[in-house]
């Protein structure tokens, strides 16, 4: 209990953003129309590929002959990049759609 | 100075991140919204390889990190380029999983650091990381298997009990490495991933296909609490407050998809739709066979001289790639003079707002879709309705049958329509595996066959008339 409680105390501006971050999210959420679920979802998918930041700090305090972590954190690093870059890349793809129909047409036309 | 750039970096990584969320919800802002994250992403991503001081040694291999995200980038790029719009579940789902792999990885490499006398919490946030981050991966390779077909469904008696106590190990070691004062808690943190994966698996397994969407919006919001744990190892806000956001706004999107779905998250995730439904609706199909079915000339007729026709899309049509053609089919009866619009059940297509999308692609017009509310408002007017791969969202028993699993999910009421043409390739029930009695009633025809070729024969018949 003590343990929790000075944990609470020491960290306690990150209890407010997980606090507020939570009702945000859920205030942001709320009120979206269902043919925006996909895109939404997906969107939030690429943000969570902020994970890469904490694998960029492995491999930036590897020391480099520990080859082992080496090769942990360059997966890491592959696989959180692959999150962000796809997930933005499908995201965009998807909301590409939702354009005016004359814009997306005559992309269309100089495509093909 | 170096690291008080950073820490602005990640505050506007996090800010833009929330005006960016904020952006996808509306219809008008939501590209832009997406383009407004990933700057921000790149900031905070940037920002971190620069500028990042460990606390007692240089920053090493960046050489290796630009390799891996040079590698990173051209494989999610292209495949996220190449992807055809109808497997873009999918493809989320990979990514997800991805993201919970690269969170699992931090925290295995991370465990190895830690010294005896790491504080509790420091070890909780390492292990929670671990383990959510492991669950997310391997269930989201499963969703993905389910979704592409390559994974069927599976379960054997007393599954749910078997989950619980893999879930209850699980935290039991957990707990032990925490407090207890193992002499090896490398062996036993290594268990807890093993099981971590597994559980993943038999977490995702015995869901049924057509709850895949569900499933991967609740893995996806596991992966942002998997982030905000690595955030809190850290200390570092952007991860936190990207994670907690997906979490919360993940949580919240899987409720609304169950609402959409007029179902309980438990119910989904319990799955009593699955297996024995599926089960108990076969022999009812065996005795009522009195369905009738049309001509494609016919059915080419009914249309063509109709003065309105409504088209009710499906998973049917999302996996016959048909949306190209079905505006064909639009195109060639609007010269004719028929009213034609096309009613979206929210959850059409396996994904709430993936019709859409599909439609969109194929440049049907916006004004020319119909939600649910005015779609059955103008069922009555209509002298054809087309359903083209759409099952369990029209299927009466969600309205007349309280036995029925779907009973309460609002559906299209095509049977208001003077005539109902259903486009399936057999007569086998959807995917919550019930009998349709939509197609027994006396107004209703069958038209089987794949929905691209299908529609490609009717525009033919049409343009002969």
């Amino acid at each position: 209990m003590q343990i929790l409680l000075n944990f609470i105390q020491s960290n306690l501006e990150l209890f407010y953003i997980v606090i507020l971050s939570v009702f945000l999210g859920i205030e942001v959420i709320s009120r979206v129309p269902s043919v925006l679920h996909t895109p939404l979802m997906s969107g939030a998918n690429a943000i969570h590929g902020v994970i890469i930041i904490g694998s960029i700090i492995v491999m930036g305090e590897a020391s480099p002959d520990n080859y082992l972590i080496l090769t942990l954190g360059f997966v890491a690093v592959i696989v959180g990049t692959l999150n962000v870059v796809g997930g933005f890349v499908v995201t965009d793809r998807m909301l590409e759609m939702f354009k005016t129909g004359k814009e997306a047409a005559a992309k269309r036309i100089k495509e093909n | 100075m170096q690291t008080n750039i950073l820490s602005i970096c990640y505050l506007i990584g996090s800010v833009s991140f929330i005006v960016g969320l904020k952006m996808l919800s509306n219809p008008a802002t939501a590209r832009k919204g997406n383009l407004v994250s990933a700057a921000g992403m790149a900031i905070a991503i940037f920002g971190t390889l620069f500028l990042y001081q460990p606390a007692n040694s240089s920053f090493h291999n960046l050489g290796w990190i630009a390799g891996a995200m040079v590698i990173g980038t051209v494989v999610g790029a292209v495949s996220a380029r190449k992807v055809k719009m109808t497997a873009m579940p999918e493809m989320v789902s990979i990514f997800n999983g991805m993201g919970g792999l690269c969170a699992a990885l931090i925290s295995i490499v991370e465990f190895g650091h830690i010294a005896q006398d790491n504080a509790p919490m420091h070890v909780l946030s390492i292990l929670a990381g671990m383990i959510i981050g492991s669950v997310s991966f391997s269930g989201s390779m499963i969703a993905y298997g389910k979704l592409s077909g390559k994974i069927k469904d599976h379960s054997f008696s007393g599954q749910h009990i078997f989950n619980l106590v893999v879930l209850f190990v699980i935290l039991l070691l957990s707990a032990y490495i925490i407090f207890g004062d193992s002499t090896s808690p490398l062996i036993i943190f290594g268990f807890v991933l093993a099981l971590s994966l597994v559980y993943g698996i038999l977490f995702v397994l015995p869901i049924g296909g057509a709850d895949m969407p569900v499933v991967i919006s609740l893995l996806n919001s596991f992966t942002g609490i998997a982030t905000a744990c690595a955030g809190f190892l850290y200390n570092n806000q952007v991860m936190l407050t990207g994670g907690i956001l997906v979490g919360s706004a993940g949580a919240i999107l899987t409720i609304l998809m169950c609402k959409a779905m007029n179902r309980s998250l438990k119910n989904v995730l319990i799955g009593s739709f699955g297996g024995n439904t599926a089960a108990a609706g076969g022999p009812a199909g065996g005795q009522d066979a009195a369905f009738k079915e049309i001509s494609l000339s016919d059915a080419a007729m009914v249309m063509k001289y109709a003065h309105k026709v409504i088209i009710v899309p499906g998973y049917g049509l999302a996996v016959a790639q048909a949306q190209h053609v079905c505006h064909e089919l639009e195109k060639s009866l609007t010269k004719d003079g028929v009213v034609v619009k096309y009613a979206i059940h929210p959850v059409a297509g396996r994904m709430p707002g993936h019709m859409n999308v599909l439609l969109a692609e194929a440049d049907v017009s916006y004004d020319d879709l119909l939600e649910l509310e005015p779609a059955n408002e103008e069922f009555a007017s209509a002298d054809v309705v087309l359903i083209l791969g759409a099952n369990d969202v029209v299927n009466p028993a969600a309205e007349n049958d309280p036995s029925s699993p779907i009973y309460g999910m609002p559906i299209l009421e095509v049977g208001k329509a003077k005539m109902v043409i259903i486009n399936k390739r057999s007569m086998r029930p959807g995917y919550a595996g019930i009998e349709n009695q939509l197609f027994f009633q006396p107004n209703s025809s069958m038209l089987f066959g794949d929905a691209k070729d299908v529609l490609q024969q009717l525009i033919g018949q049409i343009k002969e008339l």
